[in-house]
């Protein structure tokens, strides 16, 4: 009989209507670490966001201590011993390491409302001097390294008392020194008592530091198990562990030979580094990599939302070095982001005006710039019953309205309205349910077949095997390897992406 | 390495540029008329800074959160109005302040429950308080011009004979404003709302709350330095604070307060500012540039403060972002050493 410090039971969560989480049930043992692997979008995240109180969930229930918890909030959840470090830090840059560890609760002088520094700056200098990091107290935090502000976070996690302290993808932004020394810490954490989940695509580093492995895929747990019952072969395995075949439409075109986008030495300082392809009219590309590879910045330097030190980018044969968003769509080419709220929709505009606005230019009369209403109204109708975009009335219903699905078909509408040359797509199925998926996967075919190039950026590999000519594989800024469909390889690619290939 | 040591000074210089462009100003100034740099006219500068630079102090509060209290000038006048009506009619002094603060301070709670509760934009709030403050000042007053008695007109009166009132209230205000924003947990609390709303929520920080305490602070500011002001002006027109939203907000952001939030402070950023726009004023009148090309020099001056608080804002972001590729990693290793080593160094 184990004595459990957190059990998951029965934990159901939806998403706009979308099932991320079916029916979890995960015990965690005291003072252990229990590493939780998945593909994104497995439900990770959102497991421990419930955990955090960050959202609720529907339905089962959660025991703290054998008591039912239920948190409201972070602010609860940290109240109960539950400390969660978000891959993005979660810290106020512009105030010191103490001011940070007491922002919600000061020491006080005395009885009085006045804030005690000095108290303040050696309780910290005690939290600081439990995780090894040799910094003053009142350094502010704009001040320190990734690896630093890492460790500021533990440590304020150990002076809010946190009992379970959630890791995720915490080293992507550190150094070797830095992952090493975090490492240590979290031995030691454990060899106190604390209790740690830690969440990371980074295999090795799961198995080194986990007692306890928890796998998940689609919003269900489909194995756990004592670290040895684990490799990295049965890990990535049991991961990605699905059919491939039928969740993809058949591809019907051959790329051509002429070459619509060619990349050559193409650096930033910092984000990217060498990178060289070359990218066929009539081929669709994949670009594999983990978060934080470089994927998504190298796609925008190429439609121009970044600059680049040097290298070549070149359309259609000709060289376009000085690229802006704007050049990029007058010369044909489309860019689907990963990030469809923010940034590839106006949430409270009509279907129809998001639809219309990247080729409203080519609806204009030729003079006065007016446009003409019936074409386009006619070529969004087509392009909503032709993407089978589920809306009552495009122009009357708002897009935020949407599943995500046809939210996303509902982007890819708008570029192609403007017919791209060379189509980009970051994550384009990222919180799409299977269906639509397929549909999303069918319209890319479509427009390939066309003639298009197509960039197709993804963290899901699978996708990229069932969609792709071509993968190309990224990460720390480079590109690492390129597989061609016939030497398409789930365990070579993932092992080339995690850079385990020496295994 | 060489960009990184460039950075370095340029922002060095973002940083201090309200002290650097003080320096610079104050002595340029000072070589085109000796009587400038007096001491008597350097009173005279803080003098008729000091009203505008209490409504800085409380400007500054809000800037901190990233909002904006465009009706500051309204609250004057509302506090202006209370406080000249009651002296008409013969009350006392001191209860014609007291009013008068307490109305001024009112209509910033008000401000506060519409942007704290209601969740309007500070920006759409203040501008339409400032219209509807102005109205009820007008209605009130009937747009008359009011003298008040002579007992109010304290403002060249001396403490001790030796420094004026207006100067003496300022400075407890600044004193009061710096040990709150330094030395309590209101205030840190409000640089850390400003730096990341999202994460102060996550860190269990009631939001609402600071909200609402700013734009109270702000209003209760504006009211004493409308009192200020009529002690020094001996009257109030229809007119009265109009424009000084403006002024405020500039001293705020001369001084360093960015207008996104989290960055800032009153002492001595706030209180440079203030002085730095008086001190232009000043000294523009020393070289007698005409009247009405003073007020384009200082709206220049003011635009060229936004501008730089801007390029500092973009470059400690682009300072601060993250980067994918650790240079520092050694993973191109040579083949010969062991693969194990090549991959975790």
């Amino acid at each position: 009989m184990h004595d459990f410090i957190l059990q998951f039971c029965e934990i159901n969560k939806s998403f706009f209507g979308v099932k991320v989480l079916k029916n979890v049930s995960v015990d965690i043992p005291r003072g252990h670490v229990v590493g939780l692997i998945g593909e994104n979008g497995a439900g990770k995240s959102t497991l421990m966001n419930i955990l955090g109180g960050v959202v609720p969930f529907d339905s089962g229930k959660m025991l703290l201590d054998g008591q039912e918890y239920a948190p409201q909030n972070p602010a609860e959840a940290a109240r109960m011993g539950i400390a969660f470090i978000h891959q993005e830090l979660n810290l106020f840059n512009n105030l010191s390491i103490a001011e940070n560890f007491f922002i919600s609760d000061f020491p006080k002088l005395g009885k009085t409302p006045f804030i005690d520094p000095n108290r303040m700056r050696r309780k910290a200098q005690e939290f600081l001097e439990q995780v090894n990091l040799n910094v003053s107290p009142d350094t502010k935090v704009e001040k320190l390294s990734p690896g630093e502000r890492q460790l500021v976070e533990v440590a304020k996690a150990l002076s809010q008392d946190a009992r379970i302290i959630i890791f995720d993808e915490p080293t992507t932004s550190l150094t070797a020194r830095e992952t090493d020394r975090l490492f240590d810490l979290i031995e030691r954490l454990k060899s106190e008592g604390k209790t740690i989940i830690y969440i990371s695509h980074i295999l090795r580093d799961v198995l080194r530091l986990a007692d306890e492995i928890v796998v998940l895929r689609d919003g269900e747990v489909v194995k756990t198990g004592k670290k040895r019952a684990f490799n990295i072969q049965t890990m990535i395995s049991s991961m990605v562990g699905r059919y491939l075949g039928t969740l993809y439409p058949e591809r019907t075109s051959k790329p051509g030979n002429e070459i619509a986008l060619e990349i050559r030495h193409l650096s930033k300082a910092g984000i990217i580094h060498d990178i060289n392809f070359s990218l066929h009219k009539g081929e669709i590309l994949g670009i594999f990599g983990l978060m934080g590879s470089g994927r998504s910045e190298l796609a925008q330097i190429i439609f121009g939302l970044d600059t680049h030190d040097s290298g070549e980018i070149i359309v259609n044969g000709s060289p376009r070095n000085h690229r802006t968003p704007l050049k990029s769509i007058q010369q044909n080419i489309a860019f689907v982001t990963e990030n469809r709220r923010e940034e590839g929709l106006l949430m409270t505009s009509t279907v129809a005006d998001n639809m219309g606005l990247v080729a409203l230019p080519r609806y204009l009369m030729s003079f006065a710039g007016i446009i003409r209403q019936s074409p386009l109204v006619e070529a969004i109708r087509h392009t909503v019953s032709s993407l089978h975009i589920k809306v009552s009335d495009p122009f009357k219903d708002q897009a935020k309205g949407l599943s995500g699905g046809n939210q996303q078909k509902v982007v890819l509408g708008k570029w192609l309205l403007n017919s791209p040359s060379i189509l980009i797509v970051d994550e384009p199925t990222r919180g799409v349910d299977v269906g639509a998926k397929y549909e999303i996967y069918s319209i890319i075919n479509e427009i390939a077949a066309k003639g298009a190039a197509v960039l197709f950026i993804s963290s899901e590999l699978e996708e990229l095997l069932g969609v792709c000519d071509r993968i190309l594989v990224m990460g720390f800024g480079e590109i690492l390897g390129i597989f061609t469909r016939e030497e398409f390889n789930r365990e070579r690619i993932l092992q080339t992406a995690f850079r385990e290939g020496g295994q | 390495m060489k960009p990184q040591t460039n950075h370095r000074w340029l922002l060095f210089l973002l940083r201090n540029i309200s002290i650097i462009l003080f320096t610079a100003i104050f002595v340029s100034f000072s070589l085109f008329n000796e009587r400038f740099a007096s001491l008597r006219n350097f009173e005279n500068i803080i003098l008729s800074a000091a009203d505008v630079g209490i409504i800085a102090i409380g400007m500054t509060f809000v800037l901190l959160t990233g909002g904006i209290d465009l009706s500051v000038g309204a609250i004057m006048y509302i506090t202006g109005a209370v406080v000249a009506l009651m002296l008409e009619s013969g009350w006392g002094m001191v209860l014609a302040i007291s009013c008068g603060i307490l109305a001024g301070t009112l209509w910033g709670c008000f401000n506060a429950f519409l942007i704290s509760r209601v969740k309007i934009i500070p920006f759409m709030v203040t501008l339409g308080t400032l219209t509807a403050g102005r109205g009820i000042g007008l209605l009130i007053t009937q747009s008359r011009h009011i003298s008040v008695p002579n007992e109010m007109r304290f403002g060249a009166t001396r403490i001790f004979g030796l420094v004026p009132i207006p100067i003496v209230v300022f400075a407890l205000m600044v004193i009061v404003a710096v040990v709150i924003l330094k030395y309590t947990t209101f205030g840190r609390q409000i640089y850390a709302m400003g730096n990341d709303v999202e994460a102060a929520k996550k860190a269990g920080l009631d939001t609402t709350r600071l909200t609402a305490l700013v734009y109270i602070i702000s209003g209760f500011c504006a009211a004493v330095a409308s009192v200020i002001s009529i002690s020094q002006v001996g009257s109030v027109s229809a007119s009265f604070g109009e424009g000084t939203e403006f002024q405020a907000i500039a001293a705020s952001v001369l001084g360093g307060t960015s207008l996104f939030g989290g960055l800032g402070n009153v002492f001595p950023g706030t209180v440079i500012g203030i002085l730095l726009i008086q001190m232009i004023q000043n000294g523009l009148i020393f070289m007698r540039v005409d009247l009405y090309l003073q007020e384009m020099v200082k709206a220049l001056v003011i635009l060229f403060a936004v501008f730089v608080d801007a390029q500092r804002v973009a470059l400690v972001k682009r300072l601060e972002r993250r980067n994918i590729r650790l240079e520092k990693r050694p993973f191109r290793a040579p083949e010969t050493k062991k693969v194990e080593h090549v991959i975790w160094q």
